[in-house]
């Protein structure tokens, strides 16, 4: 049970506070409800490449880093689809530091051109690292676009293309700050070794004078139901060739959305799992083969991706990926199974909750969603679902107008 | 009250003065001799348990055989086969992993504590009886041949392999690498040799944190202290170095980054230099303000992140700057981490940027403390390199008090241009 205790500011900043006394550290966590999902089709890899920007400096403050590491701390944020967010950890002694940084922060950036035209170049090396130099790098690129014709789920959090990130001004970096970067738009969650009654405090002091800014109302085109399966072929220079297929699941406030989620696990998540042993220990199909969803906030897609051992056919490969899920539709998982992927949950929500910066990210992700007290709630969750769930889920899931596959050919 | 004067920092504790401690470590002993380090602490019910054998890649006869035996430890017993293992450990949401180093190869246990004494004696089933039967070598084998196609396509990997054949030679424990070859030459006859004698009759110790449950050293006992435990020797294996310094490889025409790797021999960590050394490196390029990455990430442009460090082996070592940049700019990259050597060599590091490598590396040793698994780690560290827990108390008194010129001097000794090896593969 994590307890927590929260808090909103005048100017709707809420603000959520942890206390864990064993540790001599504290963790700043502000996440701000914007992802790559809220950028213009026409700008992309916008809010990944501001999150770069919030590290050059900000109105009143010309280096961010400095006096962070001058304070014994370590910071780092991540943008996905959905969110970006920003994490320090430090001595807590030295709360306040983080404090002033942040504020300063969500108050305005310095908007400076060396900065943007750095990361600029900074960000194009990401991609190209990531994404364009890799061998596969590019699957993700195409099954978005295959999946998602509307939904803006349809580009990556790294952009579309490297011109998108080349081309960006600094009046749209400056548009894009004043509309999400706002107190009401986003969440403070401060844990560690820290005393609640002085954290608002300190929230009061330091981003109590930030003007509230507008509550972005998010209104994105949703994908329309499937109807129809849809393929792709690609080549690339590749050693072995590589199967992929997506099927539209629910999002993450979805009814299905645990059930969805364990059977995923019952497929692919470990050795033991159906996939695992039938495709690659018994019949030696693949190399490898995952089955995973990102956990996105709007429906999202389940997925099972693998690389065929060389010699062995597409068709081959795929037809025996259908029996095993034409299996899980016709007959449900086994209790046993359904008990062992609850127990995995069980003990990976324990190992998470070891660290105080995964508490904090997790209270601010459970409070974007709706309520951080669901993050208590959560096991609960997990423990209700039945195998007949499962059974229904998969049968929803798994239907052929449903799925979005990817045939990537190994041209050597 | 006053305006908020934001231009102003709140004052600040120096980490520098905080009173590190390095929580005790509680040792126990297995009938058989086998040393038990126990970190109890934490708040959820859970627990890390390590079997560390002597038995990595330095005590094999032929490539790859350590690693293989170390992978398919649990891939089949006398009485069960691979799927009913991983099923075991599977449905009480535990996770069992292996790792082959240098030295040692290690079995890690993840569990909810409540569960552990149902899973310990499937761990003494895999250390006593496991079989390695054909099929699981015949796809292991077929598998990894296939990643490694794969691999050898990226720069970074490429790069990676090759510099460590450049300061150790391709014979040694820390140059050797996998190829298809070596995956063809691997018989079970041979896993089965090395199993028995660096595991089943093997030297090993044990390292638990978490939530401890009351009885487990009785259990443990119990369980692991009737396995032989016979003493190792670690054979000699001199390093080769190369002699040719500078390397170009095009690995993939149509690259779009080339992989940089520049490094240097360095002794291990019971040279005197070399806890001034992890100073000199965080400046050099150990953290997100160094020089590397505030030069040629911050002001340049030219990758996405450039680091250095000081590689993590215990017989001899190595410095290491590595980075993946721009084709066009990998020269230019290359030119500017001599430029930022030779600054470390000729100017003295100024007392501010000092203070601050030193508060940030006081604060991060103290993030590090934090939790079970961080402060078994570190006491795993110092046991393993044969170090006394004085050297923790050595590393901080050296963040707090080692001076510009003292680091200077250490510049100048191992920051030489002519001692790195050079590589880009693009």
């Amino acid at each position: 049970m994590i307890q927590f205790e929260r808090f909103v500011l005048q100017n709707g900043l809420r603000v959520l506070v942890h206390t864990d006394v064993s540790t001599p550290m504290a963790v700043v966590n502000v996440l701000y409800d914007v992802g790559a999902r809220d950028e213009n089709p026409k700008q992309t890899g916008f809010a990944h490449l501001f999150e770069h920007l919030m590290f050059g400096g900000s109105v009143n403050i010309p280096d961010y880093d400095e006096p962070l590491q001058m304070a014994g701390g370590e910071n780092n944020a991540y943008t996905t689809n959905d969110l970006t967010n920003y994490y320090i950890q430090l001595p807590a002694d030295n709360l306040e530091t983080a404090f002033w940084l942040e504020s300063d922060r969500m108050l305005s950036l310095a908007f400076n051109e060396k900065s943007l035209a750095t990361q600029r170049k900074v960000v194009c090396e990401e991609f190209k690292e990531n994404y364009l130099n890799k061998p596969y790098g590019d699957v993700w690129h195409t099954m978005r676009q295959l999946a998602y014709q509307v939904h803006p789920y349809q580009w990556m959090t790294i952009g579309k293309e490297l011109a998108h990130i080349e081309q960006a001004q600094l009046q749209q970096v400056k548009d894009f700050f004043f509309k999400h970067y706002t107190p009401c738009n986003a969440i403070l969650v401060v844990a560690g070794n820290v005393h609640a009654g002085k954290v608002v405090a300190l929230a009061e002091k330091w981003f109590g004078d930030i003007p509230s800014g507008t509550k972005y109302n998010r209104q994105l085109p949703q994908e329309p139901t499937q109807t129809k399966a849809r393929q792709k072929e690609m080549r690339a220079a590749v050693p072995l060739d590589l199967l992929c297929k997506t099927w539209h699941m629910a999002g993450r406030l979805g009814e299905d959305y645990h059930a969805t989620d364990l059977l995923t696990d019952i497929l692919g998540g470990n050795n033991s799992s159906r996939l695992y042993q039938q495709l690659v220990k018994e019949q030696k199909l693949f190399v490898h083969l995952d089955c995973y969803h990102f956990g996105s906030s709007d429906p999202g897609l389940l997925t099972i991706e693998g690389k065929l051992v060389e010699g062995i056919s597409m068709e081959k490969a795929e037809q025996a990926l259908q029996i095993e899920i034409d299996k899980i539709c016709k007959e449900g998982p086994s209790e046993q199974e359904l008990q062992k992927v609850k127990n995995k949950t069980e003990s990976l929500i324990a190992f998470e909750d070891m660290s105080v910066m995964s508490r904090a990210s997790s209270l601010a992700y459970y409070e974007l969603l709706g309520d951080a007290a669901w993050m208590n709630t959560e096991l609960q969750q997990y423990a209700s679902v039945t195998t007949a769930q499962i059974n229904e889920v998969s049968n929803q899931l798994f239907r052929a107008e449903n799925s979005n596959t990817l045939y990537y050919y190994a041209t050597k | 009250m006053n305006p908020l004067n934001r231009k102003q920092a709140p004052p600040l504790v120096d980490a520098v003065h905080y009173q590190l401690e390095l929580k005790p470590c509680e040792q126990h002993t297995l009938d058989n001799g086998v040393p038990v380090y126990m970190i109890d602490a934490g708040a959820e019910e859970v627990l890390q348990l390590e079997w560390v054998f002597w038995a990595g890649n330095s005590y094999e006869e032929q490539n790859l055989i350590a690693a293989t035996t170390n992978y398919l430890l649990k891939n089949g017993t006398a009485t069960k086969s691979s799927y009913q293992i991983d099923e075991q450990v599977d449905y009480l949401g535990a996770y069992l992993n292996r790792s082959c180093f240098n030295e040692q190869a290690t079995l890690t246990l993840h569990c909810l504590s409540k569960h552990v004494e149902k899973l310990l004696p499937l761990v003494r089933e895999l250390l006593t009886e496991a079989v390695f039967p054909e099929e699981e070598l015949r796809l292991y084998k077929q598998n990894m041949k296939q990643r490694l196609t794969v691999n050898l396509r990226k720069c970074d990997f490429v790069a990676g392999r090759l510099i460590d054949t450049y300061l150790f030679g391709e014979t040694h424990p820390y140059g050797k690498f996998s190829s298809a070859e070596a995956y063809d030459a691997l018989e079970r006859d041979q896993l089965v040799s090395f199993y028995d004698r660096y595991y089943r009759n093997g030297q090993f110790a044990l390292f638990v944190a978490g939530k401890i449950p009351s009885n487990l050293i009785g259990v443990l006992n119990q369980l692991f202290g009737d396995l032989p435990n016979s003493a190792q020797l670690l054979p000699s294996h001199p390093a080769k170095q190369a002699v040719q310094k500078k390397y170009r490889i095009e690995n993939d025409a149509t690259g779009m980054q080339g992989a940089i790797r520049m490094a240097r021999p360095f002794p291990n960590r019971h040279h005197e230099d070399f806890i001034p050394a992890l100073v000199l490196n965080t400046v050099f390029g150990g953290f997100f303000g160094s020089r590397l990455m505030s030069n040629i990430r911050e002001d340049k442009g030219y990758t996405y992140g450039i680091h250095s460090y000081i590689l993590n082996l215990q017989q001899t070592s190595a410095w290491m700057i590595s980075t993946e940049a721009g084709k066009e700019v990998c020269e230019a990259t290359v030119k500017e981490v001599y430029a930022e050597m030779e600054q470390l060599r000729s100017t003295l590091i100024s007392e501010e940027e000092l203070s601050l490598v030193r508060n940030y590396m006081m604060g991060g040793l103290l993030g590090d403390l934090d939790g079970p698994f961080q402060l078994i780690g570190r006491w795993k560290n110092l046991i393993l390199n044969e170090l006394p827990p004085a050297h923790f108390y050595k590393t901080i008194d050296t963040i707090r008090n080692c001076s510009a010129e003292q680091l200077r001097e250490l510049a100048k000794r191992y920051l030489q241009p002519e001692d790195f090896y050079e590589l880009v593969v693009i």
